[in-house]
């Protein structure tokens, strides 16, 4: 099991909830970071089903956006489903604005997103 | 058109984040120093990171000896930048856009969409190494059409 410092993993039943430790998701070594660790779990750990907890995160930027795009990709070649959750309503604006909502499942809460998987 | 603004700053900085992170933050302080609320800094924020990113990776690959120069001018109502890079430049209209069906899982384009979303005005000089971005509260919300043939460099 890798460990992670961008990252807080936890289970819940088949699906690993992970969460942010980084409340601004933009700068360009975290993004590196945070986009191999996020890689990591599905490359590395064998996770399937990923549900990303954004409570707490305030901002995130394009780069960010295309390391989730690529997080999604992958985890659908390996035959799981990414979700997300809990954004604030500035982030959820942004996933609206280039359509990324349409793209991902986004749940207004963790319960909820649950169900999706 | 002349404004008469409460503050302005100049900086030069190497093609650094950490750096760019400063400058970023030096602007919002003065926007919120000049009663900017925070429903325009969380999109001004995004905007200017956005540029300042795209000066820095796209504009300079990161060359330590390429510099990114950056103006900044702020009143109560309008914010204006202008961010220059050293790299070659690059046409905006050969950015894909990134909301058409066909290009929604390709992970590039956003950042320029969302530099055009949160700002009045965003202009490109024709070589494409010099953006000026406007923000004005009290310009009319934007038609559904892009319709930007301002050129009002600073």
């Amino acid at each position: 099991m890798a460990s992670h410092h961008r990252l807080d993993v936890s289970e819940v039943g088949e699906v690993s909830v992970v969460r942010f430790v980084d409340r601004r998701i933009l700068d360009a070594s975290n993004i590196e970071e945070l986009g191999d660790e996020l890689f990591g779990l599905v490359e590395n750990d064998g996770k399937k089903n990923l549900l990303l907890n954004f409570t707490g995160v305030e901002f995130l930027s394009s780069a960010a956006l295309n390391k989730l795009i690529i997080l999604d990709k992958k985890v659908k070649s390996n035959g799981g489903k990414l979700a997300l959750c809990d954004l604030r309503q500035e982030i959820n604006e942004v996933f609206a604005i280039t359509r990324l909502d349409q793209l991902f499942t986004i749940s207004d809460s963790e319960q909820s997103a649950l169900t999706e998987f | 058109m002349s404004h008469d603004w409460i503050c302005s700053k100049e900086w030069k900085t190497a093609s650094d984040t950490a750096e760019a992170r400063e400058i970023l933050n030096e602007i919002l302080a003065s926007l919120g120093d000049n009663g900017w609320g925070e429903e325009y800094t969380f999109g001004i924020h995004l905007a200017v990171e956005e540029a300042l990113m795209n000066a820095i990776k796209h504009g300079n690959q990161r060359n330590p000896e390429k510099y990114v120069t950056v103006e900044f001018r702020s009143n109560a109502k309008i914010m204006q930048m202008v961010i220059e890079d050293e790299g070659d430049g690059f046409d905006p209209n050969d950015v894909p856009d990134p909301t058409l069906e066909e290009n929604l899982e390709l992970p590039s384009g956003r950042g320029l969409m969302l530099m055009k979303t949160f700002m009045t005005t965003v202009d490109y000089n024709e070589k494409g190494n010099r953006v000026f971005m406007e923000k004005d509260l009290d310009a009319p919300p934007p038609p559904d059409d892009d319709d930007d043939d301002d050129d009002d460099y600073l």
